[in-house]
């Protein structure tokens, strides 16, 4: 079924068909274990960059020195350098998505998803307080759990990791009761 | 040591350029399409994990028995930790609508607020830094599952380890019920009443 107002060059299509992109995803997994011998995840880069930020701030000590923090030492070391392959990988993400958007001229500037603005008004300061508030949470809890949606979510789940499938359950869960805790059923119309 | 070999370097930038390109053209960089996921109106991210687990699985557990690949990843089954922290991550997503992979390609895309959820993130991964020295013995242990192999004690436990079925007992499990899935979320998106 392929829409003659899109364009034929699919790299410049703004949507895949996501059981495509799931399926190259799945791919994808196979080529990272077969050549890099590596998992694909993203929420351990983020101790790396708080680490980075924690050196370069005058506590080098605290990190990789003799006073390491022992998370900080567990999550960056010899095996694991500062700028190890996950950090590099999540680099590549942002650049990859920018490059997309730009083929396919699906760029945004948002500020304030619709659906946030009909429940709690246009201000900016309050998204993106809520915004930050939210990463964090996340980020902290991905840490607790050992990993993120891409980490646990589809590498351990493509391994059958008991772990991961303890942690897809929770989230799920727990990011429904938020959403609608926030929005109400009276959201699911206003998803925009 | 500051950087991996730059074969690693070089292989890592790669694969998340494809990653992140991927994530943008299924549209799962989205603040409405991951809330529309979590309020059951569009299901696109639950599409494209359950399809990257499935294709993923088929390929890694089948590379691991014919020997193209030595080992897994699996991460360590300490399931109150897990668990615990899994519903922190599902308040915390649910509130920013990104989850970090996601935002990050978000950031790419353009969108704004994604860039506050980011420095969010790295606070968050901090916080958690400073925490762990206080329940690394105590809370970060409990509920652990382990297999016994030889004299071996492993808490990195997959499904199949558990059992002591075979792995593609699960895949293929895993596979039906997201054809099931898949079916049943077209028919109804055929016939949804929402807009």
């Amino acid at each position: 079924m392929h829409n003659p107002m899109e364009p034929a060059n699919p790299l410049r299509r703004k949507r895949w068909n996501p059981y495509v992109v799931g399926a190259l995803i799945g791919v994808l997994s196979w080529i990272t274990f077969l050549t890099m011998d590596k998992a694909l995840g993203t929420s351990s880069s983020l101790v790396h960059v708080a680490g980075l930020i924690e050196s370069v701030t005058g506590n080098a000590d605290k990190v990789t020195g003799p006073a390491a923090n022992s998370y900080f030492a567990k999550e960056i070391n010899q095996k694991t350098p500062m700028f190890d392959w996950q950090v590099f990988l999540v680099i590549g993400v942002f650049i990859g998505a920018m490059i997309s958007s730009r083929l396919s001229g699906d760029r945004t500037t948002e500020c304030v998803p619709g659906l946030w603005t009909w429940r709690f008004g246009p201000s900016k300061t309050t998204r993106y307080g809520a915004a930050f508030l939210g990463g964090a949470v996340m980020l902290f809890g991905a840490r607790m759990a050992g990993g993120c949606t891409s980490g646990h979510g589809i590498s351990g789940g493509l391994q059958l990791a008991l772990s991961s499938w303890t942690f897809f359950i929770a989230m799920f869960i727990s990011g429904t009761a938020m959403a609608f805790g926030l929005f109400g059923k009276g959201g699911r119309h206003h998803v925009v | 040591m500051w950087f991996d070999s730059p074969g690693l370097v070089v292989g890592g930038l790669l694969a998340g350029i494809v990653f992140g390109f991927l994530l943008q053209k299924g549209q799962v960089a989205k603040y409405r399409v991951i809330l529309g996921q979590f309020l059951f109106t569009d299901y696109t991210v639950l599409k494209v994990m359950l399809t990257a687990i499935v294709v993923g699985a088929i390929g890694v557990w089948g590379m691991l028995q014919v020997g193209m690949i030595q080992h897994l990843h699996v991460k360590p089954a300490v399931l109150v930790a897990t668990a615990t922290g899994g519903l922190i991550f599902g308040l915390g997503m649910g509130l920013l609508g990104y989850c970090p992979g996601t935002g990050i390609a978000a950031m790419g895309e353009g969108s704004r607020h994604a860039r506050w959820g980011f420095a969010g993130m790295i606070l968050g991964a901090g916080a958690f830094a400073f925490v762990y020295p206080f329940i690394e013995q105590t809370f970060m242990k409990l509920g652990e599952v382990t297999v016994t192999t030889g004299d071996q004690v492993n808490s990195k436990v997959t499904l199949a380890d558990v059992t002591g079925l075979s792995p593609w007992v699960f895949i293929g499990l895993l596979a039906v019920i997201s054809l099931v899935a898949f079916t049943l979320i077209g028919r109804w998106e055929r016939t949804r009443p929402l807009p």
